[in-house]
């Protein structure tokens, strides 16, 4: 009983943290292993419609980004609110495609470069004649490979 | 005499160091999965290659068109998204050989033999009026269409759904029934 007394005197005892690090860096390296690094920033706004016979993109590093939508409220004083395409960071239009592949290209080896694959990030409101000019100009830098942005959704209206 | 002992390092630190690490990550990316419908643009012709009309029977070509009131035909009649899933494996199978519906040649598939493979082609046209959403909704049910008729074709022969399958064997299922949609040279395009 005495053994009792005396401990109750010293309040609530330290709560052991020795494996407090440990669990810190299970939940880093979990973040580390799940996410990609951002992309920039978007500046058009982008829903992307929904689609049940989705694949996967293989190698994250071979593709190359092109996001096509209406500007973000911010940019729509500027840049209005038509559809417009974003190549990295900036808008731009159909003509700067050839140059953003050619130098997205150019930064792959050259082993990888038959494998770039254009990723086309649209807004499931944009309509059809922005894309097609889209992809008529990958055609004729010849980057063939493309990939419509969806997400997945099993219902598709 | 003392032990030598190494000193031991304080830890204590070592959670607030980790927790930098982690909110740095949280911070700087994103988990946004990558995913789409994979497509392969055709090749541009080259210029002094003359437009000519490629001589595909008209009994193996089925137009799909999207209007731009995001109205779908499939071969000359309208129908609803629903529907175009069942007509294209119709097409593509042709179980009762019709003779309006495409031939079928033989060809020679490693370790299964000879099968009968259609020569259908999915026509894609569009409008430029098209929405996004629209377009996808019918790539999404075509290329359903197609993974089911390999699912099939996969059950049939190896007994396992495609997706199941060896990468080599899902190359012979490729073959066998290829994806064969050619998204049409659009016929207007202007200059913006």
């Amino acid at each position: 009983m005495a053994k009792f007394v005396k401990k109750g005197k010293g309040g609530i005892p330290q709560l052991n943290t020795s494996s407090l690090p440990d669990i810190v860096f299970i939940i880093l390296m979990f973040f580390m292993v799940c996410t990609n690094m951002r992309q920039g920033e978007h500046k058009v706004k982008v829903t992307m419609p929904q689609a049940s016979e989705i694949a996967k993109l293989e190698r994250k590093d071979l593709a190359s980004y092109i996001y096509i939508g209406t500007p973000l409220p911010q940019y729509a004083s500027q840049y209005g609110t038509e559809s417009r395409i974003q190549l990295n960071d900036s808008f731009r239009t159909i003509d700067d495609i050839r140059d953003f592949i050619a130098s997205e290209r150019e930064n792959l080896s050259e082993v990888d470069r038959p494998l770039m694959t254009v990723s086309i990030k649209a807004d499931q409101d944009t309509r059809m004649g922005i894309i097609t000019d889209v992809k008529q100009e990958l055609r004729r830098c010849s980057a063939l490979k493309i990939m419509y942005g969806a997400t997945k959704g099993g219902k598709v209206q | 005499m003392a032990s030598k002992k190494t000193p031991e390092i304080n830890g204590s630190s070592m959670a607030d160091i980790a927790f930098i690490a982690l909110i740095f990550f949280l911070m700087v990316t994103t988990m946004d999965k990558e995913e789409g419908l994979r497509r392969r643009l055709p090749p541009l012709p080259a210029e002094d290659q003359k437009v000519e009309d490629q001589k595909v029977n008209r009994r193996n070509i089925i137009q799909v068109k999207i209007n731009a009131s995001d109205r779908l035909f499939a071969g000359n009649e309208p129908m609803d998204v629903s529907q175009l899933k069942d007509k294209i494996k119709e097409f593509l199978t042709n179980p009762n050989n019709d003779p309006n519906l495409p031939e079928k040649e033989d060809v020679e598939i490693e370790g299964i033999g000879t099968v009968k493979k259609s020569k259908g082609i999915i026509s894609l046209q569009n409008d430029r009026g098209t929405t996004y959403s629209k377009y996808i909704a019918v790539q999404n049910e075509l290329i359903k269409a197609i993974n089911e008729i390999r699912d099939d074709f996969s059950m049939q022969h190896y007994g396992r759904v495609f997706n199941r399958l060896t990468t080599e064997q899902q190359d012979l299922v490729r073959k066998a029934v290829p994806q064969n949609i050619s998204e049409a040279e659009p016929k207007d395009v202007k200059k913006r």
